[in-house]
C-alpha cells in the first residue's frame, strides 16, 4: 500500500493558488522528497499531508485514510517536523518531549522510556534538563526531530530540515535521518537545497509554482535533463557576453547566468580543449559533474535559491 | 487509558505552569493583600468615618473584599487567556506543534480554558484566604464565593481568548485592558454599587459578566440577599461561557487551520 497518494491535489487561499492539482505517491520505506524553491507550494502540500491544512481540491489518502475525515488518527501516526522549530523555549529538553508524548495519549512511563532512545538518537542526552532556549540551532532542530518521533511514526515529515544551520549541524542531521531511513521510516522532505535532496531523497519531484515539473530519483532526473558534465567559466562582467556568444555550438547546451557561464557536456575534457582552440580565456574553470541545480535550472530556466 | 484529547491539553498547561508559577505568584498573593489594604483598610476607613448616605450597612472592607474577589478573577482570566493564548498562535507556535498530534483546534481551546478555570479555582481561593484573615468575612462565607468568581473569570476567559484569537500583536491585549477590563473593574459594581452610576451605564452594567459576578459573590459571601435572582446571573455566566468558548473555537479554528 502506498502511505500517501495524491490525485489532482490543489490548495487554495482565496483566489491565489498555493498548489495547483499535482499527483504523486510515496512508497513504504523510501525517502520521498520536494524539491523547489521558497513559494513553489512544497510547505503547503506538507500541511495537507500532515491533515493540518484542509485539501481544497482533488483526492489525498494518507496512511490509507482521508485527512478530512480521520485527521486526529492520521496525526497520531505521523511525525512532524516543521519548518520553524516551535519547541516550548521556557521548558526542559525533557518536559517537551514529555508534554508532546502526552498529546499522544502515551502513558508517562512509556514516554520516559522513549526519551532515553531520542536523546541519544539526537545526541542530546546532556541537555535532558536544559531549557530550550539555551540550546544551538542545530540542538534544537535535533530536538524538534526527536520530539516528532515521540510515537514512533511510520511517516515523518520534514520541512526544510536543515533551513539555517552551519554546515556542521546539517551533515549531523544528514546522518541522523539516513539512520532513521534504514531503521525503515518513511520520511518525506522538502527542501530548496539541492545537496540535500540528492543526498537523501531516493525519489523526488521538482516543484516550480505550485506545480511537479519533474519526477524521478536524483540519478534518473540529471540523466534525463541535463549532461554528464558541466563546465563553469567565469568571465569578467564587461566581457561576458562576448565570451558567451563565441562558446555557442561548443557543449549541447550553454546557460548564461550573471556570474558565469554553463557548458553542459558529456566530456568536459573536450570541451576545456575546445575552450583553449577557440582563443577564450575565462578568469577561473570548474569542471563538475551535473546536480539537481542544473536540472531545475533547465526545467524552470533559474536557479533554486536566487 | 489515555486521557480524552481536551483534558491532555489542561495536563499540559499544569506542567508548563509548574516550570513558571514564580512570575505569577507575586500577582497572585500580594494583589489581593495590596488591594484589601489600600482600598478596604485605608479608603475604608474614611468611608466608613463619612458622612454621606449609605446604600449598604456594612464595614467598607466588608463590602469590598467580595466585589474584588469576583475582579481578580476577571483580572487573572483575561491575562491568562490572552498573552499565553497570543504565545501559542504567534510567538512560540506550541499550537501549532500540538495541532500537528491528534489535538484538534476545539480540543486546545477547551484545554486551555479549563486550564484557565483550574488556575483560578487557586487564585481564588487564595484571595479568600487573604480576605478572611483581613476579617472581611468568614472562611466558609469566603470559600462559597470561590465558585461564582471562578464561572466570572471563566466567562471572560471564554470571550477574551475568542478576542485574543483574532489580534495581530500584544497592542491589542494592552487595549483590551485598557478600555476593556480597567473600565468593568471600576464601574461593574466591585468598588460602589451600580445605583450610584447615571441610569444608562446603570444599565450597561447589568450587561456585563462582572456586574453579575460582584453579585453573586458579594450575596452569597455576605448574605446581603441581591438585587435580582442569583439564578438568572448564574445562567447569565454560563450563557457567556458556552458562546464564547464555541466563538472561540470557531474563531481559533479559522486563524490556526489554513
Amino acid at each position: 500500500m502506498n502511505l500517501v497518494e495524491a490525485r489532482g491535489l490543489t490548495k487554495m487561499f482565496g483566489d491565489f493558488c498555493a498548489v495547483d492539482a499535482i499527483d504523486f505517491i510515496v512508497r513504504p520505506g523510501e525517502t520521498f522528497g520536494f524539491l523547489g524553491p521558497n513559494g513553489a507550494g512544497k510547505s503547503s502540500t506538507m500541511r495537507m499531508i500532515g491533515a493540518v491544512s484542509p485539501v481544497s481540491d482533488g483526492h489525498l489518502r494518507v496512511l490509507g485514510m482521508d485527512p478530512a475525515a480521520d485527521g486526529p488518527h492520521i496525526r497520531a501516526r505521523l511525525g512532524v517536523v516543521p519548518q520553524e522549530d516551535n519547541l516550548d523555549l521556557e521548558l526542559s529538553v525533557y518536559e517537551n518531549l514529555l508534554i508532546y508524548g502526552r498529546y499522544f495519549g502515551m502513558p508517562k512511563k512509556v514516554i520516559d522510556e522513549r526519551v532515553a532512545e531520542l536523546l541519544e538518537f539526537a545526541q542530546l542526552e546532556e541537555r535532558r534538563s536544559s531549557r530550550v532556549e539555551a540550546l544551538s540551532g542545530g540542538m534544537k532542530r535535533r530536538l524538534t526531530i526527536a520530539r516528532g518521533l515521540i510515537n514512533q511514526p511510520e511517516l515523518l515529515l520534514l520541512d526544510e530540515p536543515t533551513t539555517g544551520l552551519d554546515p556542521q549541524a546539517r551533515h549531523l542531521l544528514w546522518d541522523r535521518l539516513y539512520r532513521l531511513k534504514q531503521q525503515g521510516v518513511t520520511q518525506i522532505i522538502t527542501t530548496h537545497y539541492m545537496d540535500e535532496a540528492e543526498q537523501l531523497c531516493d525519489r523526488l519531484v521538482i516543484m516550480d509554482k505550485a506545480k511537479i515539473v519533474a519526477e524521478g530519483s536524483p540519478r534518473e532526473l540529471i540523466d534525463r535533463y541535463s549532461t554528464r558534465e558541466v563546465v563553469e567559466l567565469r568571465f569578467p562582467v564587461d566581457e561576458r557576453d562576448r565570451a558567451a556568444e563565441r562558446l555557442e555550438g561548443l557543449a549541447k547546451r550553454t546557460e548564461v547566468l550573471p556570474d558565469r557561464v554553463l557548458l553542459y557536456t558529456d566530456d568536459a575534457d573536450r570541451a576545456m580543449v575546445e575552450v583553449a582552440e577557440r582563443g577564450i580565456v575565462p578568469e577561473s574553470t570548474m569542471t563538475r559533474r551535473s546536480t539537481l541545480e542544473d536540472v531545475f535550472l533547465r526545467l524552470t530556466g533559474r536557479s533554486l535559491i536566487d | 487509558m489515555a486521557l480524552p484529547a481536551s483534558l491532555r491539553v489542561v495536563e499540559s498547561g499544569a506542567r508548563v505552569y509548574r516550570r513558571t508559577w514564580r512570575g505569577s505568584v507575586i500577582s497572585t498573593f500580594l494583589n489581593p493583600v495590596l488591594f484589601l489594604l489600600a482600598m478596604g483598610v485605608g479608603l475604608g476607613e474614611l468611608v466608613d468615618a463619612g458622612e454621606g448616605i449609605s446604600t449598604v450597612d456594612l464595614p467598607y472592607l466588608t463590602f469590598l473584599a467580595p466585589g474584588l474577589l469576583a475582579a481578580t478573577a476577571m483580572q487573572t482570566a483575561a491575562g491568562d487567556a490572552s498573552y499565553p493564548v497570543m504565545a501559542g498562535i504567534k510567538w512560540r507556535k506550541t499550537y501549532h506543534a500540538a495541532l500537528a498530534t491528534p489535538i484538534d483546534v476545539r480540543d486546545l481551546v477547551v484545554g486551555q480554558l479549563g486550564w484557565v478555570a483550574i488556575r483560578l479555582t487557586f487564585v481564588t481561593t487564595v484571595y479568600s484566604v487573604i480576605m478572611t484573615l483581613f476579617g472581611a468575612t468568614t472562611l466558609l462565607e469566603g470559600m462559597l464565593a470561590v465558585p461564582p468568581a471562578v464561572l466570572t473569570g471563566s466567562a471572560f476567559a471564554a470571550a477574551v481568548t475568542a478576542y485574543t484569537a483574532r489580534l495581530d500583536n500584544e497592542i491589542g491585549i494592552a487595549t483590551m485592558f485598557r478600555f476593556g477590563i480597567l473600565p468593568l473593574f471600576l464601574f461593574s459594581g466591585t468598588f460602589f454599587p451600580i445605583s450610584q452610576l447615571p441610569d444608562a451605564v446603570e444599565w450597561f452594567a447589568f450587561v456585563t459578566p462582572l456586574w453579575h459576578g460582584v453579585a453573586l459573590c458579594r450575596g452569597i459571601a455576605l448574605d446581603i440577599g441581591f438585587r435580582i435572582s442569583p439564578w438568572i446571573s448564574f445562567a447569565y455566566l454560563g450563557l457567556w461561557i458556552l458562546v464564547g468558548t464555541a466563538v472561540a473555537v470557531r474563531l481559533m479554528r479559522r486563524r490556526l487551520v489554513l
